[in-house]
């Protein structure tokens, strides 16, 4: 998919009728296309070149680029900075916020500074706990809570003020997200809280690593009960598992992560793991794409985000479509300049 | 205390219909807190509130009580203040990521909401964030003016 309008890096693409957003990733989606996005994460230096160098690897592969917030309670440039630079150079990135270290004033202020900037999309998360990053002696705010922030966002989208009441000039144009764990507690009440999600605002959603496909296959049933499809877009998550000991350590210590023993069974088979692990990745996309609601996939491949192009060639999801990406229509702007 | 605050959570249906019934009677009372002034109460029924949904609950005084819509399970208890629900990072067992050793506030608030007629549908509503402010305030009170308040305002009237 193309659109011929796209796009003067650091310019807003014309919003379409029924759109929110001047992005092109809002575009892909309601389109109708099988949107890929990925995640960055960001660096750990005030070097803008770390973020680019970063965003390069995915270049042609993903329609939108996640700029995690304190991932995982660690500190790194924040997801405000990344964006900022990102758009700069026309990628389209997707802005998280996690309520985990700054309250509504430095939230609202954010989402208007991030809009100025050229950011598109937010994801509104809760964030991780601090105990589990690298600064466990730090302040928790949690002053929201993710849906509060979705509402917020969304009022200040659509009813151009903040929480306060105090009125904007000029709204934040953003495409609204939110994250999901299908294998989550409670699971009966899952689905439930996507909508109560969707009805604070978010427009799209981003779901946690996803192995069992029975249960996500479940969940979308659920979703669909529910009569939320049409009114959100679901993007099912997904990564690389380096090894069967890799795969152990994150089902063990990273909170909510569900693999089921059949995944690791097979890595602990295979002769490369790393490849095997791919493979696995490439096979779920595969199948998550005939599953009925899913619109895309989030691959988070930390660390090992150098294998997202190579993941998402194989599997085949673009279906011969290369998303915009900085040097992208080169070759065909220099053509025609020489005409 | 933990062991009574699960307990509540047990007997979520019968500590709601006994909140409907003492909903009932503050909301009667209104006349009486008035003429006794509500700043003035403030405090006392504040230091009361505390002390019962504090031994019931693990109250932590916000102000805008929820326990009806989630189940008995006060959400102040969730080390991210969580008040729509259960984050992604519940372990495995039904405990809590942040404090290992600690039920999940909201795995609890749900099974405390089965117990509640139309408990399920309620913890389904969007709350509101927070309003910092009444920390420390009497949630009763509040209750009792804001029920009368509501109802004599006509929606829609100034």
């Amino acid at each position: 998919m193309r659109f011929e309008d796209e796009p003067v890096p650091g310019y807003p693409l014309p919003i379409l009728p029924g759109h929110t957003s001047p992005g092109r990733f809002e575009r892909v989606l309601r389109a109708g296309g099988f949107a890929v996005t990925t995640e960055l994460a960001p660096p750990d230096s005030a070097d803008p070149e770390d973020v680019y160098k970063r965003a390069r690897v995915f270049d042609g592969y993903v329609d939108a680029i996640n700029a995690t917030d304190g991932s995982g309670a660690n500190c790194h440039m924040s997801s405000l900075a990344v964006c900022a630079l990102l758009t700069r150079v026309g990628y389209a990135p997707i802005m998280q916020i996690s309520c985990r270290d700054k309250n509504r004033i430095a939230i609202q202020g954010d989402i208007l500074g991030g809009a100025a900037m050229g950011v598109c999309n937010l994801l509104c998360l809760t964030g991780d706990g601090v105990q589990a990053g690298d600064h466990p002696q730090a302040k928790p705010v949690f002053d929201l809570d993710c849906v509060s922030l979705l509402d917020i966002a969304r009022t200040l989208r659509d009813d151009h003020h903040f929480q306060s009441g105090r009125k904007i000039s000029f709204a934040p144009r953003v495409f609204l997200g939110a994250a999901e764990n299908p294998s989550g507690l409670p699971h009966a009440w899952r689905p439930q809280r996507l909508a109560k999600k969707v009805a604070a605002g978010a427009q799209f959603i981003q779901t946690q690593y996803c192995y069992d496909l029975p249960q996500l296959r479940g969940f979308m049933e659920q979703v669909e009960a529910l009569g939320l499809f049409g009114k959100v877009y679901i993007l099912a998550g997904v990564g690389p598992l380096r090894s069967a000991k890799t795969a152990e350590w994150m089902r063990r210590n990273v909170p909510g992560m569900h693999v089921p023993d059949a995944v690791i069974t097979r890595l602990s088979g295979a002769q490369d793991q790393a490849r095997e692990g791919r493979n696995i990745c490439i096979e779920l996309i595969q199948s998550m794409r005939e599953i009925r609601g899913v619109s895309g996939v989030h691959i988070m491949a930390y660390r090992q985000e150098e294998s997202v192009a190579e993941i998402v060639d194989k599997s085949g999801v673009l279906r011969g479509r290369s998303p915009w990406y900085p040097e992208r229509d080169a070759s065909q702007y220099s053509h025609r300049t020489a005409s | 205390m933990y062991a009574v605050r699960l307990w509540s959570v047990r007997h979520a249906r019968g500590l709601n219909a006994f909140y409907r019934g003492f909903e009932a009677l503050l909301v009667r009372l209104h006349g009486v807190f008035r003429a006794l002034g509500y700043e003035r109460i403030e405090r006392p029924v504040a230091s009361i509130e505390k002390v019962v949904k504090g031994l019931l609950f693990d109250c932590r005084m916000c102000g805008q009580c929820v326990l009806s819509s989630t189940g008995m399970s006060c959400p102040m208890n969730c080390p991210k203040s969580l008040r729509n629900g259960p984050c992604g990072g519940v372990r495995a067992d039904g405990n809590c990521e942040v404090k290992p050793d600690m039920r999940c506030v909201w795995v609890e608030a749900y099974r405390g909401s089965e117990r509640i007629p139309g408990g399920v549908e309620s913890m389904s509503k969007v709350q509101f964030a927070v309003d910092q402010r009444c920390q420390g305030r009497s949630s009763w009170l509040r209750v009792a003016r804001e029920k009368i308040e509501t109802n004599a305002t006509p929606k829609g009237a100034p």
